[in-house]
Order: C-alpha cells, then structure tokens, then sequence
C-alpha cells in the first residue's frame, strides 16, 4: 500500500541532481555564517561553556539547525511549487501512486535533504578544530527524524496554504524563534526554572540537545527523554501531515 | 469527415454486445450547496471514443476527476474494468492512460526522463520503459527532442509528449481532457492523426473537448451535458440531423429585412433563430423559397449543420460566467 512513495522520492532527487549547487548554497548559507560570525567572532570575547569553546558549544546545534531549515523549506517552498505551479501532484495522483504514498514520499524526500545538508555540516566540522567522538554515528538516525519532524510541519503548512506569503507565518513565528531559542546559542541549563520548562516545549531543543551529545560523546543521563520525544512528535506530525494532503487534494 | 458507415456499425455492435469498460450509476456530485453532477447515468464500452461536451461548469472535468478518485462521489457508483472505484482504484489506475487539461510535465527533466519517471510510478521495468518511450517518441514525432529540456519544447511538442506520457503504460483506457487546448491548426491536426490511429488500434477513449470539429471527428458516440445532467447523447452525425437539421443558412442584414425574411419562410420545414443582427435558419428538408432568396441576399451564407449548432441549441448561447 505505500511502497511507491519512493518512486516519488526518485523524482526529486532526479530533480535535485539538476541543482545541486545552487540548492546546497541556500540550505547551508546561513548555518554557516553563523557558525563563523557567532563561533569565530563572538566567540572570541566570549570564556568557555560548558566546558568547551563558544565555536565548540555551538557548532552540534547549528547543525541541528541546517537539518531543520532544508527539511522544512523544502515541503514548503519545493512542495507547494508541485502543489501549485507545476501541478506536479495532479500528474503523479493519475497514476497508480496514492496520495498518502505521495504525501510520505514527499516527507522522506525532505528529510533526506535535511540529513544531507546535516552531513555537510558535520563533515566541515573537523575544518574548525573540532574533532567528532565516534557517537556521531547514532546522530544520523536522529537527524534523520528530526528531518521527518521539520519536513512534516512544513508539508502541513502547503496543506493549509493558499499562497507562499502564508510561509512567512511560519518562518517568523515558529522556526526563527526555535533557531534562536532551542539552546543553540547559550545554555538553557543556565536559564531559571521556567525558562528551561518553556525551552523543553520548543522540538528543536531536543534535536539540539542530543545533538551536542553525540558530537562530543558525552552522553547525559536525560537523552532517553529527547530521544522518546523526536520519535513521537516525528511520527504523529507525519501522520497529521498526510491527513491534511490527502484532504487538500481529494475533493 | 465524421465516421464511415461500416465504423459506425461496428461501433454499435462492440456497443450492443460488450460488457461496458466504465460503468456510471446515478452519480452524483455536491459541492458545498452546489450541484456539480446530478444523478448521471452512463457508460464507455471497449473500442469506442466517447465524447463529453458541456459549456464550461456543466460538470466534464468533475465527472473525469471522479473516475480517477480525486473528487469522491458524492453518491452514485463507478466501476471501471468491473472494479469499484475508488476500492480498487490502484489496481485501474494501472490500465489507464490521462492527458490532463494543463501541462503538468516535469519542466526541469529532459522528454525522455519525463517519459522514465512517469513510468516509473506504474512500476514499469527500467528496460521495458526505455523501449516503449523510445518508440513513442518516435510515433509522436519527438525523437530528435529527446534530451531537450521540457521548457525549450513548443506547445504542439509538449502536447504530444503528454499524449506519449499517457501511453506508457499501454493504457485499456484513455482520458483526453481538451487534449488540443491551445494549439495551433497545424499541431492541433497532427494530435488528431494520432488520437485516430490510437482509436483505429482500438484504444478505448473518454474525450471532452470544445472544439466541436475534433469531437465530431474522433467521438464515434458523444453526450452533451448541461448543469451536471445529460441533455442528450447518441451518434454526433445522426443527433445533428434529427436535432438540428442538414444545412444552415446564416444571413446578416437589418432586423426589419430579418423580420420580413423570417415571415416568408413559414410554409418552409425550418427552424430559425436571431441572435443580434443575423438570423439562423437551420433546414430540415430543402425549401425552394430559402434558395431562391439565397441569390438575391448578398449577406447570406450557406453550410452544413454541424456539432456546434445542435451544442448550442441544447445549452443556449449565454455564457456560463461564474
């Protein structure tokens, strides 16, 4: 019954090859001038956290960030454009593919961008004197979900769009707060009580979380927590975004 | 230009006997509080084009949504290769080929990877596609534009790579909506070449269209629908002449010479209709006195009835604007 998602996965990827520079330039830019204003710049005036340097303490989230970024402007600035525009959908729904196969296809598509813009992160990593533990093996089956978590509420954003301004909600009051809020950029621990309640709410905090503890292997005695809570929220907002597909485009 | 006599027998006798292909039962479509199809009752036997004509909202593009399970019947029944629709729609969807009314092909892919991907959805083997995209490439006269991109193709091009697309499965079933919208007469003659090949190969066909002449030339049985009901249905040449008449007589002139022109006709077999400053006069049996006035009038010209005489007798000349 879903098997034939990854035809639809096929199609992007064939699609993607045609503009892989130009693509990976949008998804990685700004992680990474972060990564270089905030780590090198600022974090020059800045002492140790945790006991690591500020480019160190950083540089997990922001890759946590580039996964969260690709996989969810890909559902919605990629998908709505087959939504709409290229009528992309309404050529794949003629043929034996569902639309709940063509709503997963379209979300695992997503995540796997994500994941791929992930790699590239980490894989710079070492370029900044940051030696990985071997831990960064299990991050990628967690990026990987966070990947179906952003991909997931970006494809329940196309669902309910009726125009590309309708993303400027979401990138506004949703994922710029979690980039600057999910404990990318300074300890949440630090923070009072209900600072750190508020910042648990927020999903990025955990990819963010396991993601500095897998980098430097130093696992901490909460990260069953993070884990539970990424497969979760993964798998339900999965769910909610192929309801939400399937109701837009079966009348 | 309509079907041969010996065609429309066998079209008849595949009719009478077959067990239809797609069979509709008093379907029906809301919207809202809108009625987009009303009770409709009908079906497509193996071998024959059929036609649906309807002015814009009469509900064609519904009806065909419905048979492919984007728009869920509000109630009524579908079956099509003796399948429930939408139960068992993956397994038909297998069987049936779509050229959609808008242009939907991938516009950053090349025809031939347009042709494999599209492929790959029924779950055709890589070789196997290559081979069938090849030769229908070649019957659609696109194989020098293989590799090019879909965006540096002309509209006829990328109208007959739809049509290719649609045959990559080896479709039991084709759904042509206004497979010709947009092109220009050389393009749009050439599509028709191939559409009659496909029928004279005996692929199965569900045709809407408002060019008139390309139903009447392709639709071997053609039903006429207006605000989601049938209004009549039947063989498009014998509808015209039973509905319409044989020939038309179109005259322009001031409305009192109209007037006067329409009062001598009354002892003519004719059925006449004004529309702004000229007068239609549709002829069922020749009539001495409409010739005779033929010669003298200078505005006035003669024709055969056609499709889009009995069309726009069924479903008034008014526009269907929402």
């Amino acid at each position: 019954m879903w098997l034939l998602f990854y035809k639809v996965w096929l199609r992007n990827a064939r699609v993607w090859r045609k503009h892989v520079r130009a693509s990976l330039i949008g998804n990685l830019g700004q992680p990474f001038l972060f990564l270089l204003a905030m780590g090198f710049g600022l974090g020059r005036q800045i002492p140790q956290i945790e006991g690591v340097t500020y480019l160190q303490f950083i540089a997990p989230g922001l890759v946590a960030s580039a996964v969260m970024y690709s996989g969810s402007f890909e559902t919605m600035y990629g998908s709505y454009t087959r939504l709409t525009t290229l009528r992309t959908y309404e050529a794949i729904l003629t043929t034996p593919v569902s639309v709940e196969e063509l709503a997963l296809g379209e979300i695992v598509w997503a995540a796997t961008k994500g994941i791929i813009s992930g790699l590239i992160m980490l894989a710079t990593l070492p370029f900044f004197g940051l030696i990985p533990s071997p831990w960064i093996l299990a991050l990628i089956p967690m990026l990987f979900l966070e990947g179906i978590l952003f991909a997931s509420l970006g494809l329940i954003m196309t669902a309910l769009a009726s125009d590309y301004e309708f993303f400027n909600y979401f990138t506004s009051l949703f994922i710029t707060p979690l980039f600057l809020f999910s404990g990318i950029f300074f300890s949440i621990s630090a923070m009072n009580p209900v600072i750190q309640k508020i910042s648990l709410a927020l999903p990025l905090t955990h990819a963010v979380n396991l993601s500095r503890m897998l980098c430097y292997g130093r696992i901490g005695p909460d990260w069953p927590i993070h884990a539970l809570v990424m497969v979760i929220l993964s798998m339900f907002c999965a769910w909610v975004a192929i309801v939400l597909i399937r109701r837009r485009l079966i009348l | 230009m309509t079907l041969t006599a010996q065609e429309k027998v066998e079209g008849e006798r595949t009719a009478s006997a077959g067990i239809p292909l797609v069979e509709i039962r008093n379907l029906t479509k809301q919207f809202g509080d809108r009625m987009a199809v009303r009770g409709l009752d009908f079906c497509i036997y193996p071998g024959e084009c059929l036609g649906l004509l309807g002015p814009n909202g009469a509900g064609k593009t519904t009806i065909i949504y419905m048979l492919l399970g984007l728009v869920r019947p509000t109630s009524g029944k579908i079956s099509i290769f003796d399948e429930s629709i939408p139960e068992r729609l993956k397994h038909v969807k297998l069987r049936i080929g779509v050229v959609p009314q808008a242009d939907n092909l991938d516009p950053d892919l090349t025809v031939f990877e347009n042709l494999l991907v599209y492929a790959a959805y029924f779950g055709i083997d890589r070789s196997i596609a290559r081979e069938r995209a090849d030769d229908l490439l070649g019957f659609f006269a696109l194989k020098n534009r293989s590799d090019e991109i879909i965006q540096h193709l002309s509209g006829g091009q990328r109208r007959r790579l739809l049509l290719s697309r649609a045959l990559i499965n080896a479709p039991e079933l084709m759904i042509l909506d206004e497979p010709t919208i947009g092109l220009d007469p050389q393009a749009r003659h050439l599509m028709w070449e191939r559409l009659e090949d496909l029928r004279s190969q005996g692929t199965t066909m569900l045709l809407t269209s408002h060019y008139m002449e390309e139903v009447s030339r392709l639709a071997n049985r053609v039903l006429i629908l207006d605000e989601g009901k049938i209004v009549a249905q039947g063989d498009p040449g014998e509808m015209v002449a039973n509905m319409v008449g044989s020939e038309v007589f179109e005259v322009a002139d001031s409305p009192e010479k109209l007037d006067a022109l329409e009062e001598t006709l009354r002892s003519c077999d004719v059925d006449t209709e004004k529309v702004a400053d000229r007068l239609f006069i549709y002829v069922r049996e020749p009539c001495a006195e409409l010739e005779t006035m033929a010669i003298s009038l200078c505005h006035i010209s003669k024709r055969p009835a056609n499709l889009e005489d009995l069309f726009l007798k069924l479903t008034g000349r008014s526009l269907r604007e929402k």
